[in-house]
């Protein structure tokens, strides 16, 4: 791989680059579903192949291709220069880039065990298993149960000397249990919903969920919540699961953070911020026990947005984003921090696959442990509502107003969790929403989520972040909006 | 032996140069691998060969930001053996390669139980033609792309606005085969142009998609949104409630989009369909009728699905009521019925979706929906639309670029954006005008044929800060 990255730089350079970077990657991944007992899909793929970016004439140029020849990884380059001189002709001012050393260097995440060794037969064991659990349920009419498993290989080379090789093991598993009754559908998900919990994790990852157990419990309560008491609408406490407050953060914080979005770079499709750049070290974000970081390092745990170095070969960084309520830092790359007077990039640009150009994403930006036990929390709670699991996610293009809504939610009673609500959701503006946080649990209940499906920029890419969360309290909050009349 | 093509067609670009294979390469690919699979223990193969080479503009600030192209060939064995099937893919096209991706299919299909419901794959089809590949999208170049940006930039410029979006261009092509001597291939170009009109604090924006590039004009588009995002710029604050909206077709397209899984017949049969104990029933209003129909002049897409099947026109709304479902082979057979060729590439547990949506519409004009309108809302957009109810259909989601106020026949100002949560089944009761059908784009859903609307009681729940 690395004679077709020279290669590319060197036919860059000649054509007239005055920088260029390349990615080459081979994914593998393993698909595995069940459904009402039976297999649904299972599928293997990979994909291997270059892509180069290239600095030419003062703008950017892109190509990729899957013909691993010489031939043809000079005609990629090539044709990246070609765009990019195009890309001069309506450019706005010549690109300028954060200095960065060159990097040699080779990276593995950790993992116990290689979850493509471990035999299929196994894994479908296990999800027919717990398949078959949920199905037992009485009022269950649909059960569903996933696996996915991902390897990346990934050499970097770029024109000022650098050569990173970057292996990332990536595992996933959920079940779900669905109950169709009288006119409505409910569902119950573990870990969580859009399948499951997701890291950068072996097979261990999997065999930590202990899903034989957990496989009843949601079928339960999928059943249960036909009769349950639907969720007032009213102004009142609101305390989070870490696996809603995970992609609450991910909404909320995660996206508005993104400079390429401050910048207007997203106006057309994902959209733009409301934190403009006047903001920064001013904004009281949130509350003072709010502390939020965007965290790639191996030290802050195996998530989804966790590497060595990003996609443009910045080394993995730990960037403050709240402290003690004050917004204090964005999502940068290369070309953007010195817009906000910088002099490196954050390190936040990555790519789903090699055939994507890398743009600025998330890593793992999470919320950092508080000071409370949960058994204390829902005790210190008169009267409240727990919501648990995502079921819808909405907010405005520059962040403001969400709203989401959950697959459970229990009233919280005298500091006792009371009886089951279906249809639960809130709804508000995201500097009031974090300001309303009076408590956050300690690490004990701390999970770094995966978020999976992240889609961002044109074209589209896929990204998996990850999202540091413990469950949470917040007053005030508008509660059952999404069934209001 | 069809690996590493040598003689290829040029089809792209001057600049892009995108080197297809040629309809016999690919025919070629899928020979190799039906012939490689003889030598198994595959009693069935199937081959897919999906190639794509898109080229696509981004700008942003009045510039050209990221400027991209892709070229990928996947090609996808599925092989079964007693009653046991799994899928394999790759983008080598190398003799070894096919191979291992044979060998892999069948040893992931050898861990599964034998699942007695398995089809045998289908046999040899017939297929009716549908042109979607015009040389003029497939010329289209870097240089062609950058002087319509720099128009629409220097337009923005001149209006005091920044201009965002995006310009692309390709070319896909597919083929699928199998050993029961089924084959079936299709290509198509496609072309896009989105802007997004920044006026601070407003924006406003416009889109077009087509097979052929000269079918819309981007200069236009961007004059549209430039006018209308100035229109923006002074909004007041309205209460949210229930009102009659004029839904332009982006803003139809993006709901009724997610009504499109609903009316496969496995959403059905797995319970999860809002359809589930309606059918027949008059769910919507009666003006409202609606096909799947990949043929219309509109659309896009293969003739065939993922089995290889040929796509049927189905009339699934007739005048208010769903009158069918869409059916894979394995859907119809449980369910006694023929196939309707909307199955995906097996295996799946989704089953089936139908992908053309056409809506029958209507003949009134957003010009005349507006002039008719007492007291209502202009949307032109809808952004992070969500589902909150399943069988109702409740959507949520917001407004976005261009929301304006109707009084009295025509509009009066622009109004701050609102959250709406919206059952779609109510909605498509309440319709009182339609516009004729047009090929919609938008962003959470893929392109049909959807009209304009005038909706009663439309529900917004809450409002946002601009």
């Amino acid at each position: 791989m690395w004679d077709f990255c020279t290669n590319a730089l060197d036919t860059a350079k000649l054509r007239g680059a005055s920088y260029g970077d390349v990615r080459a990657m081979h994914l593998r991944q393993r698909d595995l579903t069940t459904k009402n007992g039976q297999v649904g899909t299972l599928a293997q793929s990979e994909s291997i192949g270059i892509g180069v970016r290239v600095l030419a004439n003062g703008a950017w140029g892109f190509a990729s291709t899957d013909r691993l020849t010489r031939e043809g990884v000079a005609a990629c380059a090539a044709q990246a220069v070609s765009i990019a001189k195009a890309s001069a002709l309506a450019k706005r001012s010549n690109v300028v880039m954060a200095p960065e050393k060159a990097y040699v260097d080779s990276w593995q995440s950790p993992f116990r065990k290689d979850p493509l060794e471990i035999p299929l037969e196994t894994q479908l064991a296990l999800l027919l298993a717990a398949d078959a659990e949920m199905c037992k349920v009485k009022g269950i009419t649909l059960t569903e149960t996933n696996m996915q498993f991902r390897k990346i290989d990934s050499w970097f080379a770029s024109s000022i000397g650098s050569r990173i090789h970057q292996r990332k093991v990536i595992s996933g598993c959920g079940i779900g249990a669905t109950s169709f009754q009288g006119g409505e559908i409910q569902k119950r998900s573990y870990p969580n919903s859009f399948g499951g919990q997701h890291a950068l994790e072996g097979y261990e990852l999997v065999e930590s969920l202990e899903l034989m157990k957990h496989a009843p419990v949601i079928a339960g309560e999928a059943a249960a919540l036909h009769a349950a008491a639907q969720c007032p609408e009213k102004f009142g406490t609101l305390i989070l699961a870490g696996n809603q407050l995970g992609l609450q953060i991910h909404e909320s914080i995660g996206h508005p953070i993104e400079l390429d979005r401050v910048l207007g770079q997203e106006a057309n499709f994902a959209g733009t911020s409301f934190l403009t750049l006047d903001q920064l070290n001013k904004l009281k974000y949130a509350s003072s026990i709010v502390n939020v970081v965007a965290d790639a390092r191996l030290d802050h745990g195996q998530g989804l947005g966790t590497f060595a170095y990003d996609d443009e070969g910045v080394p993995a960084q730990c960037t403050d984003i709240i402290k003690d309520g004050k917004f204090r830092g964005y999502l940068s790359n290369r070309e953007t921090a010195h817009l906000v007077g910088l002099d490196r990039s954050s390190g936040t640009m990555r790519t789903e696959s090699w055939n994507r150009l890398p743009i600025i994403r998330m890593t793992n930006v999470s919320l950092l442990p508080g000071t409370w036990d949960y058994d204390d929390l829902i005790a210190d709670t008169p009267d409240g509502i727990l919501m648990d699991t995502n079921r819808s996610w909405s907010i405005d293009d520059r962040r403001y107003q969400f709203q989401f809504s959950t697959e459970i939610g229990w009233e919280i009673k005298g500091g006792k969790k009371a009886r089951m609500l279906k249809n639960p959701s809130y709804s508000g503006i995201t500097t009031e929403f974090w300001n309303s946080c009076d408590a956050i649990c300690k690490f004990d209940d701390w999970t770094l989520w995966g978020t999976p499906n992240c889609g961002k920029g044109q074209p589209m890419q896929t990204m998996g972040t990850g999202h540091g969360a413990a469950p949470a309290r917040f007053r005030n909050v508008r509660i059952g909006t999404a069934f209001s009349k | 032996m069809t690996s590493a093509p040598s003689a290829r067609k040029k089809s792209g670009g001057e600049t892009e140069r995108a080197e297809l294979l040629s309809p016999r390469e690919l025919r070629g690919i899928i020979e190799t691998v039906l012939r490689l699979a003889k030598s198994t223990e595959a009693v069935e193969t199937e081959v897919h060969v999906d190639e794509v080479a898109d080229a696509l503009t981004r700008f942003a600030n009045n510039g050209i930001h990221q400027n991209v192209f892709e070229h990928v060939v996947t090609v996808s064995v599925r092989t079964a053996a007693g009653g046991r099937t799994a899928r394999a893919t790759t983008n080598r096209l190398d003799q070894d390669s096919l191979r291992a991706a044979i060998e892999v299919s069948l040893s992931l299909a050898h861990n599964l139980p034998r699942d007695p419901k398995l089809l045998p794959m289908p046999g040899k089809q017939r297929y009716r033609k549908v042109n979607r590949f015009i040389k003029a999208t497939a010329a289209v170049t870097p240089e062609d792309r950058a002087r319509a940006v720099r128009l629409a930039c220097d337009l923005a410029a001149k209006k005091g606005q920044v201009a965002a979006g995006i310009f692309s261009s390709g070319i896909s092509q597919a083929a699928v085969g199998n050993s029961r001597g089924l084959f079936a291939t299709y290509s198509e170009t496609h072309s896009q142009f989105s802007i997004t009109m920044q006026e601070d604090p407003a924006a406003s924006w416009a889109k077009a998609d087509s097979a052929n590039v000269r079918e819309f004009h981007p200069q236009k588009l961007a004059e549209r949104a430039s006018e209308k995002a100035h229109l923006a710029v002074k909004t007041q604050e309205l209460a949210p409630g229930r009102y009659t909206v004029i839904l332009e077709p982006a803003a139809v397209l993006d709901l009724v989009g997610f009504f499109f899984y609903d009316f496969a017949a496995t959403a059905v049969q797995d319970k999860r369909s809002c359809l589930n104990d309606r059918m027949g029933k008059q769910l919507f209003g009666k003006n409202i009728s609606i096909v799947d129909d990949v043929f219309h002049p509109l659309q896009k897409g293969a003739p065939f699905d993922g089995e290889g099947m040929p796509r049927q026109r189905v009339l699934v709304v007739d005048r208010g009521v769903p009158k069918n479902l869409v059916y894979s082979r394995a859907s119809a057979k449980a369910a006694r019925r023929k196939p309707t060729g909307h199955g995906f590439a097996l295996p799946n547990e989704y089953g089936e979706a139908p992908m053309n949506l056409v809506f029958s519409g209507g003949e009134s004009t957003v010009e005349k929906m507006v002039a008719s309108t007492g007291r209502g809302l202009l949307v032109t957009r809808l952004w992070y639309i969500r589902e909150v109810d399943p069988y109702e259909k409740v959507m949520t989601g917001m407004t976005r670029d261009g929301l304006f106020l109707v009084e009295n026949g025509r509009v009066t100002s622009a109004v701050k954006n609102f959250r709406f949560n919206q059952s779609l089944i109510e909605m498509l009761r309440n319709v009182e005008l339609m516009s004729p059908a047009v090929r919609a784009t938008g962003e959470e859903s893929f392109e049909m044929v959807v009209p304009a609307m005038k909706v009663r009681d439309f529900h917004f729940s809450e409002v946002t800060k601009f």
